[in-house]
């Protein structure tokens, strides 16, 4: 595996049916080219709950997974309104997901910290209005 | 036990097609992210939230099977879902407490 691949994902917006297809696809992609499950697992995991939260907080957006000999990188970029206290927002069990997507079982405030927890290195850059970007490395 | 095994049992339903995955836990909880961060791989996921998450999330955990405990059961597309995606799916009457318990007990 030595040459960098990149892929590509479009979240649309509210798209709950269409939720974990990028994390699938991922998962598949890194299976075949023999990645540790431990290292699948995380990457599915972090990739997922920011997928799910691109659509819930913000209007969906784009994903871009590079995998290179030593680490996968994933970039979730949204263009959603932004997170007012990152800090606050990274804490277990802080969630404002509405109630609808609470009555679908979201909301329990563990997505960042899943995030977190499962990658070797997290970032967020946001701002009010404009948008969040959300950069993982998970060392494989 | 195995996934079949474990549809052989009389209070589990079949909903999708079985496996003859190993279960070697079993797992309890609705809420999604915390069943993403802890299920297991492996475990039999009791759970009353059947939507198309609960699926994505069986996937990506690699847990053995979901059980739809009180009654719950998926709509028909995501029993399509589940079956092209081999995701094994029971139901149950049986409370989340007591599906987990018998479970438990057939290990
Ligand atoms: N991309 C985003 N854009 C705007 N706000 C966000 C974004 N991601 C997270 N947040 C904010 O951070 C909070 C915490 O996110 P987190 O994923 O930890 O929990 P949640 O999505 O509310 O619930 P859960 O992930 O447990 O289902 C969210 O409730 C939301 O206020
Ligand atoms: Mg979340």
């Amino acid at each position: 595996m030595a040459e960098v691949m990149e892929l590509n994902y479009t979240i649309s917006n509210e798209d709950f049916t269409r939720a974990g297809e990028a994390s699938s696809d991922v998962k598949k992609k890194l299976k075949q080219l023999g990645v540790s499950p431990d290292a699948i697992r995380k990457v599915a995991i972090a990739l997922y709950e920011g997928e799910i939260n691109m659509i819930i907080h913000a209007y969906g957006g784009k994903i871009t997974v590079t995998i290179s000999e030593d680490a996968i990188t994933l970039v979730l970029a949204d263009k959603g309104p932004g997170i007012a206290d990152v800090e606050k927002a990274m804490q277990a069990g802080f969630s404002t997901a509405p109630d609808k997507v609470r009555s679908l079982g979201f909301g329990a405030g563990m997505g960042l910290p899943n995030m977190k927890k499962n990658s070797d290195e997290m970032d967020i850059k946001t701002e009010i209005g404009v948008g969040t970007t959300v950069t993982m490395v998970i060392r494989i | 036990m195995t996934v079949r095994d474990l549809a052989n049992i009389e209070e589990f339903k079949q909903v999708s097609d079985m496996t003859d995955t190993e279960i070697t836990k079993v797992f309890c909880c609705d809420l999604l992210s915390i069943a993403m961060g802890k299920a297991p791989a492996g475990s039999a996921w009791v759970t009353v939230m059947a939507n198309v998450n609960t699926l994505a999330v069986a996937t990506l955990t690699d847990v053995a099977c979901i059980i739809l405990a009180e009654g719950v059961s998926l709509e028909n597309d995501l029993i399509e879902k589940a079956k092209e995606e081999g995701i094994a799916v029971l139901k149950t009457d049986l409370s989340i407490f007591d599906s987990a318990l018998l479970i438990n007990k057939s290990l």
